[in-house]
C-alpha cells in the first residue's frame, strides 16, 4: 500500500463519527436510551426485571437477559423486510452475551430483563450502537452492572485499521485482476469498561494476526471515548 | 437439560489437570474420517465423523438470477439444522437460535475465504449465474459441532460437480466433469476455555462445562483469519491472543488431515 488510506469523510484512523448519547427517551420504559454514531442510530428499551413467562423457562438459580434487536424497514436504503430475520437473531444472540455477563443475574431468579433494540436509521456499525444503547438503557433501568459496557466497530480497510466504519468504508472495494472485489475487514467489540476485557467480538472479512493486536488497542482506545460519552449521558438524567 | 453443577466442577478439576474425560490432551482432535458421496442426487457431499460426533452435508446447484447488487457472482447459501434426531437437547420446529448462528458462522468462514470464487460462477452477466446452497445436517452431536460443520462444508464443496446444462436447464442427476472450482481449503477451529484452561474438539459435557468459546477460521499457509465468533464471558486481550495462536497451531495440524481426505 503504497498511498496512505485516506477516509472519505476526512476522519482521523481512531476517531468515530460523532456519537450522541441520550437517557430516558421513552417513559413508559424501566429504562431507555438513544446512541447514535453519525447517522446509525439505535434506540433501546429495557423492561423489567420482572416475572419470566411462560413459567417453564423459568430458572430458579438466575434471572435471563433477553436483547432483542431489529431495524426499521426503512432504515436502510432497500426496504427491509418487517421483522427479525435470521442476521437480526444472531445479533440478538452475540448482543445478550455481550452484555449479560455484567449483570448479577443470580439476584434475580425466575425474572427476566428485557432489552429491546431497533435500528432507526442505518449507516453500518448498527450493532455496536445497539450495544451502547443497550447499555445506557440497562444502567438507567436502575440494574446493577458491574461494568459499563461500550462498543465500536473496528475495520481494515485499505490496509488502514480504521474505527467505527460507515457503510461507504464497509463497501470499500479495491480493483485486483481486473476484477472490483470487497476487501473491508469489520470487526465488532464490546469492551467492558474498568477491566477492559472483550465480551464480544467477531470477525467478517480477512485479516492477519498481527492486525488483530493493532485493532484491539484501537478498540480499546476508542470504548474509552465511548464510555466517556456514556458516563456523560447518565449523569444528565441524574440531574434532570 | 444442561448437565448437573457436580459434573461441571469434576469436568473443570480435570481439565485443570490436564485430563479429558476421554483421556485426551487437551489439544488433541478425536480421529477424524470423511467419506464422499454419501447421498447421490447431490452435487456434492460428504459424511464427516470427529469421534462420535457425525455431520452430512450436500450441494445442491442451480441456475438462478444474479442479486442486483452482484450481477457478476454466483449465489452462496450455507444452512444448517439441529434435527432432533442428533440429540435430546435438539426439538423441531423452527430453527433455534443455535441453528442459525451455526449457519451463519460457517458461511462467514466459507464465504470471507473465499475458497469458492462467486465470481467465476457467473455464466451470463446480470442474468444467469450458478447458485452454490451448502446444507448441513448433524446426525450425531457429540460436541464440537461448529469444526465438524465447518469440515463436513468444505468436503462437500470439494466433492462437488457441476451438473450438465442442456438448453440453458440444469439436468439434474447428470453431472459433468468439471468439478467446482475451490481456491483453498478453510480450515476453522474453535478453542473453549474451561477453568483457566484452553482445549479443543469438546466433548458434550466439557462444551456445558466451557465458560467461554472463540471460533477462528483460517486460510493456510497464509494464517489470514477469515472469520471470528466469541460467546460466553469475557475474555482479556491476553487470552484472545493465545486463543488465536493456539488455533493457529491446531488449524496447521487439523488441515493436512482434511487435506488427506479431499485427496483420495
Amino acid at each position: 500500500m503504497a498511498e496512505k488510506y485516506k477516509r472519505a469523510d476526512g476522519r482521523d484512523y481512531d476517531e468515530t463519527r460523532k456519537m450522541e448519547a441520550k437517557v430516558g427517551v421513552v417513559k413508559r420504559a424501566d429504562g431507555s436510551a438513544i446512541f447514535s454514531f453519525g447517522k446509525s442510530q439505535a434506540l433501546a428499551c429495557v423492561y423489567g426485571p420482572r416475572q419470566f413467562h411462560p413459567q417453564h423457562l423459568q430458572n430458579p438459580e438466575k434471572g435471563v437477559l433477553r436483547c432483542y434487536y431489529d431495524m426499521t424497514s426503512f432504515s436502510v436504503p432497500e426496504r427491509k423486510r418487517p421483522g427479525p430475520n435470521r442476521r437480526a437473531s444472531e445479533i440478538s444472540f452475540v448482543t445478550s452475551r455481550a452484555l449479560e455477563t455484567v449483570i448479577p443475574l443470580e439476584n434475580y431468579p425466575n425474572s427476566v430483563i428485557d432489552c429491546y433494540i431497533l435500528i432507526l436509521q442505518a449507516d453500518a456499525s448498527t450493532r455496536c450502537a445497539g450495544i451502547n444503547a443497550a447499555a445506557l438503557a440497562l444502567a438507567s433501568a436502575g440494574i446493577p452492572m458491574k461494568e459499563m459496557v461500550s462498543a465500536v466497530s473496528v475495520g481494515k480497510i485499505g490496509g488502514a485499521i480504521v474505527a467505527d466504519i460507515s457503510k461507504d468504508e464497509e463497501d470499500y472495494e479495491i480493483v485486483k485482476d481486473g476484477k472490483t472485489i470487497k476487501s473491508a475487514t469489520d470487526i465488532p467489540f464490546a469492551i467492558l469498561s474498568r477491566s477492559e476485557k472483550i465480551s464480544l467480538l467477531q470477525l467478517d472479512g480477512r485479516i492477519k494476526p498481527e492486525d488483530l493486536k493493532e485493532a484491539i488497542a484501537m478498540a480499546k482506545k476508542v470504548c474509552r471515548k465511548i464510555n466517556e460519552i456514556q458516563k456523560k449521558a447518565l449523569k444528565k438524567i441524574k440531574e434532570e | 437439560m444442561e448437565i448437573s453443577t457436580i459434573m461441571k466442577k469434576k469436568i473443570e478439576e480435570m481439565v485443570s489437570k490436564e485430563i479429558r474425560l476421554d483421556e485426551r490432551g487437551l489439544l488433541e482432535h478425536r480421529k477424524l474420517d470423511i467419506t464422499f458421496d454419501v447421498s447421490h442426487n447431490a452435487e456434492g457431499s460428504a459424511r464427516v465423523k470427529l469421534g462420535d460426533t457425525e455431520v452430512i452435508a450436500g450441494v445442491k446447484m442451480d441456475l438462478v438470477e444474479p442479486f442486483k447488487d452482484s450481477p457478476d457472482a454466483g449465489v452462496l447459501t450455507v444452512g444448517a439444522e439441529l434435527l432432533p434426531l442428533a440429540s435430546d437437547r435438539f426439538e423441531m420446529g423452527a430453527p433455534a437460535i443455535q441453528a442459525i448462528e451455526l449457519a451463519r458462522l460457517i458461511d462467514r468462514g466459507v464465504r470471507n475465504s473465499e475458497c469458492i470464487d462467486i465470481k467465476s460462477l457467473c455464466v451470463k452477466e446480470g442474468e444467469k449465474v450458478w447458485s452454490v446452497s451448502i446444507d448441513i445436517y448433524p446426525i450425531n452431536d457429540a460436541g464440537s459441532l461448529i469444526d465438524t460443520c465447518f469440515i463436513a462444508a468444505v468436503a462437500a464443496l470439494s466433492n462437488a460437480h457441476i451438473p450438465v446444462v442442456k438448453d440453458e436447464k440444469v439436468q439434474y442427476g447428470e453431472l459433468s466433469k468439471e468439478k467446482l472450482p475451490m481456491t483453498c481449503i478453510p480450515t476453522t477451529v474453535t478453542i473453549y476455555k474451561v477453568g483457566d484452561k484452553f482445549l479443543i474438539d469438546p466433548l458434550v459435557e466439557e462444551e456445558d462445562a466451557s465458560t467461554a468459546r472463540l471460533t477462528f477460521t483460517f486460510t493456510l499457509p497464509e494464517e489470514e483469519i477469515h472469520s471470528m465468533q466469541k460467546t460466553g464471558e469475557e475474555l482479556s486481550e491476553e487470552e484472545i491472543l493465545s486463543m488465536m495462536d493456539i488455533a493457529i497451531k491446531e488449524a496447521k495440524k487439523l488441515a493436512p488431515k482434511v487435506s488427506a481426505f479431499l485427496k483420495k
